[in-house]
């Protein structure tokens, strides 16, 4: 599957796939930013790969490293019985990358919480609002940097009479 | 038996209008289960005929604020809930009372967390705190006696700087 894979996105982009580490069977490649979208549409699209399922999207937030975060994508083929990770490494100072909802319509939700918890701004998405804190939440609380027990004073509470 | 034996003559007592009544409403503590997480599951089962709050007239558990004397909140509050949580309170008519249930609602419990109020008692008056995760039944129905011995206690002048409007409301 490996090869098939990185033939065919590399057959229509080169140079797009960074680096492919294999390890116990489970595949994952590290794309370019500027190429995630097309990538992305090729795997799915493609009659022989059709991975047609977006089982998940997450962040990591390496803290130190120069390219600070990255964005992953878990997709699945049914056809192939295969699952594939897309990575893709962000430096904090642009921390923008194209949504693909477009592509996996399932990608909605999770790229709001993705956009919640790290604050990965996804381009053209259809609802990038705050999925599980407060709409006026003004930090990203899975960040490093984030304090265990948040900032005091940044969500509110009731008022207490007495 | 019972009260009767006491009237022995032409059936009267004579006691206090605050006895009667503090009487009168501790045995009739209407909850309203703010059940919110795993606790909730811990008082359904108080409500079950093998521990039976009924037996303290406490079975008329209806999600309905406004028919209700007590708040048994039972669950993990978040921030965002504490919102909801303090608007049903609002709702309760005066008196109204509080058990904060478990270790959640009481303290935060196992979750020390940004996301988790750290203890009901920031944005609610609480009356009592039962400890566990969850507690047991028994736990329940003896913060529930708690409550009721609080009542008891209680006079008319404890609730008559309460402006009417309160009341009302």
């Amino acid at each position: 599957m490996k090869e098939i894979i990185l033939q065919k996105i590399n057959a229509q982009i080169p140079g797009a796939v960074i680096e492919s580490v294999e390890f116990r069977n489970d595949l994952s490649i590290t794309v370019k930013r500027e190429n995630l979208l097309k990538a992305a549409q090729i795997l799915y699209s493609d009659p022989e790969l059709q991975f047609d399922m977006c089982k998940d999207v997450t962040a990591i937030d390496w803290a130190k490293r120069k390219e600070r975060f990255t964005v992953v994508y878990q997709v699945y083929s049914f056809k192939n019985n295969f699952e594939l990770r897309i990575k893709v490494n962000l430096e904090e100072s642009d921390l923008s990358i194209e949504s693909l909802t477009s592509v996996w319509k399932s990608a909605n939700w999770y790229e709001r919480e993705t956009f919640d918890m790290y604050g990965i701004n996804f381009k053209n998405h259809p609802d990038l609002r705050r999925f599980y804190m407060p709409e006026e939440f003004e930090y990203y609380p899975l960040r490093k940097d984030f304090p265990l027990l948040g900032i005091p004073g940044s969500l509110p509470l009731p008022e207490h009479e007495k | 038996m019972g009260l009767e034996a006491k009237l022995t003559k032409d059936g009267f007592i004579t006691t206090t209008l605050d006895a009667v009544i503090a009487w009168s409403r501790k045995n009739s503590v209407w909850p309203m289960p703010m059940g919110i997480s795993c606790c909730a599951i811990e008082m359904i089962a108080a409500a079950d005929p093998k521990y039976d709050i009924a037996r303290f007239g406490s079975e008329v558990m209806r999600f309905s604020p406004r028919q209700s004397d007590l708040m048994i909140v039972a669950g993990t509050v978040t921030y965002k809930m504490a919102h909801v949580v303090r608007r049903i309170y609002d709702q309760m008519p005066d008196p109204k009372w509080v058990i904060a249930m478990g270790a959640c609602t009481s303290s935060g419990g196992m979750y020390r967390s940004y996301n988790v109020v750290q203890g009901i008692d920031q944005f609610l008056p609480v009356d009592v705190y039962t400890a566990g995760c969850p507690p047991r039944p028994e736990n329940l129905l003896n913060a529930l006696m708690a409550i009721q011995e609080k009542i008891g206690k209680s006079k008319a002048r404890d609730y008559q700087d309460i402006p009417l409007e309160k009341i009302i409301k």
